[in-house]
């Protein structure tokens, strides 16, 4: 079936099976694949995206799904104010290693921040619990979304 | 805090932003799940689903005929030897006469997309003529028990070895105290989040090259050649980042299959990729073990004597088992001086799931054993623990319990000084009354070691390359794979130590066999060690070069007084500057690049032990830790919560603070994830949570704020000082929350993980010893 949508802010038209899996079409029909999948079935959150603001796991979502939504993959926060700082604080505080689960625990946090502007620390941890990390035990990811809600805090 | 400037030199001892944090965190590195191409063929394996059995008969006509099906392979179409194994070789890349394990691989498939994929694996019908399995240690043991290997002399067991020290049985007599006790520790599985995958072709003129999530590609092309019969030079991997690994990518996983598959793919790309699931039933997993423990003390607390009687459980094939139990044996006895030690290790092989290398690579599982055992020591002698681990912790000049001197930095009583100052330690009892209602608290210590390089018995060699581009920049050839642990970084800062050049000027190749030198695999705590030490020879080599060169351009008599400086060369005499671009220009490219290799330091004392082990024992160099956790249990639900931990870490001088924090959190969780949670449970060698659905790693939630203290040693021989700090902080959570359990409440768990079903059981039993009375 053909498909539209906004990719990182580009149209999209495409023809795709109904029920190809969103995160196939972004990476292997779109060349998209700084969206990861880690386990394919909605445990890890490796492959989250945003779809009109909201995360979303796109190993769990069909490309029908994605027709006239507004779709936001780890590319496209660069050019995002409210996603680049993020994508900074994880890079200087050390947030990354093996930078596997960083994309969708980015992405992640963009959707928690958009929700809820001073998080502690036990409500950061509670809005990422959704994003399996295994090299940084968490501690300087919550670091580097505290950070980063206080630079969005202050317009850095 | 990190300095938010854009350029600067990195240098060795301060935090530097990782070099491969920023494409990572933008989702543009490229990791090898991410190469796909054109005119893509995927490949996948029908594994046997049957833990032991003799193979009748594969039939592939069916799958054959699907249309999309480019082949269906089985045993027979293999061309070489058909054995892989990195110590001892006997594991099939497709099986041929019989299945061991549930994860075998039967048939391999090449398809044109991975729906005919999936459809023409499930239509290879195979007919496997079930034989009786052994999965447990003791089963696999019994006389007449049910053989793993029929080839194999020594029956199901795979390595049998000891280590002696002194009369262990004579100086028992002698102890005020002794103490006795069984442990148990399951498979774990690494569940890193890229799962094992790779993508390969074949050139017109034979070449095959593979792009594969790998920890060690040069040794990749050696399984390969053996098993495939190909020769080396028509074999080339291609190791990107890693999506983590842990041990779990070191051995052949795809590499074999998917060269197979490459020279059936008439010259296009095939794609291998494990699911999850295929990930939990075929991937390596951390060994089982039974540990039986006798250990004896005198009265004052020094220890006397000890006995350990360990069983591992190797799974299907010997992969690393045999050097996984050499560790675990050699790190038996802990960090402490046990003059009479007599240390036996069984390897064995069952019908489980393959164990191989996993961070603490057979030390996280032993312990666990002697890190009760000091606890349950010193309740006997009502000692305070730290107390009794700082009268036996080992010091730089001691003979360990394998009997090796250790000459280099020896830290262990630096970090349990450490601990005992810290407020977590110190104000313990204030904060075990402050436990609310049906709430129990504990505070738990463990005192950990782990040991760096390969040992004796092979080189733990690298081979730096650094190169002068032809642009006046500053190109690393990583010769290691970084899985995440950042040791590319580390050799980010030393050519930018020693060449004074800035981030942006120094560029890192991953390893690539055609481009970077053979320099081992990332493991071992050795990554940066090993390398390291040869790339600061690399790199001043490459130093002095630049500037001799740079004399030639000057006319200048002498080479004093000329400095390397960020893009040039100065003479401070006369001002006068060359940038590196000109001096590159006049060099050749042979003078470009300086080549150097390292081989680590070994034990020298020749010792009358350990004969069974073929490599890997003993070691010279190790890197300490004392942990503390304070934990909470729920006495309702059984559930226990770890509030606070603190790390103190001796592995020598620290070159990236930020980085060296890193893996000591993620060691420290991953670690809390074994001691709480992680069990790949198994019924008659399935897997029966083959998913994080069911095998829980910790979450964001379930992990406390780590603290890390450097306790700094001078490493004499390590590259600025610094020793491996990757394996050793996964060791130490087991048994610092066993040890706070029993704090919490006398509950003494033998067994892990400390699952709330567990815990209840415990308190149950911990209440009946007090006459049912709470305490």
């Amino acid at each position: 079936m053909k498909i539209d949508f906004l990719l990182n802010g580009k149209k999209i038209e495409l023809d795709a099976a109904p029920d190809r899996r969103a995160v196939d079409l972004l990476r292997e029909d779109l060349g998209w694949t700084g969206t990861k999948e880690g386990c394919g079935s909605g445990e890890c959150g490796a492959c989250t995206i945003l779809v009109d603001g909201e995360s979303r796991l796109s190993c769990l979502m069909l490309a029908a799904q994605l027709s006239g939504k507004k779709v936001v993959t780890i590319e496209g926060a660069a050019g995002d104010p409210e996603i680049r700082p993020i994508q900074e604080s994880f890079v200087e505080l050390g947030a990354v290693q093996c930078g596997f689960c960083s994309p969708g625990m980015i992405l992640s946090a963009s959707a928690l921040l958009k929700s809820r502007q001073y998080p502690s620390r036990e409500e950061i941890k509670e809005g990422l619990c959704g994003n399996l990390c295994r090299c940084t035990g968490y501690h300087k990811i919550v670091d580097a979304v505290g950070e980063a809600a206080r630079r969005l805090k202050d317009g850095e | 805090m990190v300095e938010r400037r854009k350029t600067y030199i990195p240098e060795i001892g301060r935090t530097v932003i990782r070099a491969d944090a920023e494409a990572k965190a933008a989702g543009v590195e490229k990791y090898a799940a991410d190469y796909y191409g054109e005119g893509l063929l995927w490949a996948g394996v029908r594994r046997s689903g049957i833990p032991h059995g003799r193979i009748i008969l594969i039939d592939k006509s069916e799958a054959e005929n699907i249309p999309g099906v480019k082949a269906v392979l089985t045993g027979a179409d293999v061309p070489g030897a058909n054995r892989q194994g990195i110590v001892h070789k006997d594991q099939p890349v497709l099986c041929d006469t019989k299945v061991r394990y549930c994860g075998d691989a039967v048939a391999l498939v090449i398809a044109e997309s991975r729906e005919i994929l999936k459809q023409a694996i499930a239509a290879v019908r195979v007919d496997i003529d079930p034989l009786p399995g052994v999965f447990d240690t003791d089963e696999a043991l019994r006389p007449g028990a049910p053989l793993v290997h029929e080839e194999h002399k020594t029956g199901n067991i795979l390595l049998q070895a000891e280590i002696r020290r002194g009369d262990a049985a004579g100086a028992f007599a002698g102890c005020d105290a002794v103490i006795e006790e069984s442990f148990e520790v399951p498979f774990v599985a690494h569940a890193f989040l890229e799962t094992e995958n790779g993508i390969a072709w074949q050139e017109p003129d034979g070449k095959i090259t593979l792009v594969v999530s790998t920890q060690a590609p040069f040794r990749d092309k050696w399984e390969i050649s053996g098993a495939l019969g190909i020769r080396m030079d028509l074999l080339r991997v291609i190791g990107p980042y890693l999506g983590g690994a842990f041990g779990g990518k070191d051995g052949a996983t795809v590499q074999c299959l998917l060269a197979l598959a490459a020279q059936h793919a008439g010259g296009r790309k095939v794609k291998m990729l494990w699911d999850r699931e295929e990930n939990f039933i075929a991937g390596y997993k951390r060994h089982a073990v039974k540990m039986e423990y006798r250990a004896g003390a005198m009265r004052d607390g020094t220890l006397q004597a000890l006995h350990c009687r360990l069983y591992y459980n190797s799974g299907a094939y010997a992969h690393l088992g045999g050097e996984v139990m050499a560790l675990g044996m050699e790190h038996a006895g802990g960090p402490y001086r046990i003059p009479h030690a007599l240390i036996e290790g069984w390897c064995v092989y069952t019908n489980n799931p393959v164990a191989g290398a996993m961070r603490g690579f057979g030390v996280a599982q032993v312990s666990f054993a002697f890190e009760r055992i000091m606890d349950l020591l010193a309740a006997k002698l009502d000692m305070n623990p730290l107390a009794l681990r700082r009268k036996n912790a080992l010091r730089r000049g001691d003979s360990n319990s394998s009997g090796v001197t250790l000459t280099g930095s020896t830290g262990i009583a630096s970090c349990i000084d450490a601990v005992e100052r810290h407020p977590m330690w110190r104000s313990r009892s204030a904060w075990k009354a402050e436990a609310g209602a049906f709430k129990k608290r504990g505070v738990g210590v463990a005192a950990v070691f782990n040991a760096m390089g390969y040992g004796r018995g092979l080189p733990d060699s690298a081979i730096a390359k650094v190169e002068l581009t032809p642009a006046g920049k500053i190109r690393v050839y990583c010769g290691v794979s970084d899985m995440g642990q950042g040791n590319a970084t580390a050799y980010f800062q030393i050519a930018g130590q020693i060449l004074c050049q800035e981030n942006s000027s120094i560029e890192l190749v991953q390893p690539d066999t055609e481009r970077t030198m053979p320099s081992g695999s990332a493991s071992a705590s050795r990554t940066t060690y090993t390398y390291g030490n040869a790339l600061i020879r690399a790199c001043e080599e490459l130093r002095k070069r630049i500037i001799g060169r740079t004399a030639l351009v000057l006319l200048a008599d002498t080479v004093e007084r000329m400095e390397l400086l960020p893009g040039k060369v100065r003479h401070l005499g006369t001002g006068r500057e060359v940038p590196l671009s000109g001096i590159a220009a006049m060099m050749s490219e042979q003078d470009r690049t300086c080549i150097q290799q390292f081989i680590m330091p070994v034990a020298g004392d020749s010792l009358d032990t350990g004969k069974a082990f073929f490599i890997g024992f003993p070691h010279l160099l190790f890197s300490y830790a004392v942990h503390l956790a304070r934990i909470e249990i729920d006495e309702l639900t059984g559930r226990i919560e770890v509030k606070d931990y603190l790390a103190a870490t001796d592995a020598g001088r620290v070159m990236n603070p930020q980085a060296y924090e890193q893996q000591v959190q993620g060691a420290v969780a991953q670690g809390i994830g074994y001691a709480l949670h992680e069990e790949v449970l198994m019924m008659e060698g399935r897997v029966l949570n083959p998913g994080f659905a069911a095998y829980l790693i910790p979450g964001a939630p379930d992990v406390p704020e780590i603290v890390s203290l450097a306790v700094e040693t001078y490493e004499e021989s390590g590259p600025y000082g610094m020793k491996g700090v990757g394996e050793v902080g996964i060791n130490g959570p087991l048994p610092s929350i066993a040890n706070a359990a029993a704090d919490a409440g006398g509950l003494h768990i033998t067994r892990a993980p400390l699952t709330a079903e567990r815990i209840l059981e415990a308190l149950a039993q911990a209440g009946k010893k007090n006459g049912g009375k709470r305490k």
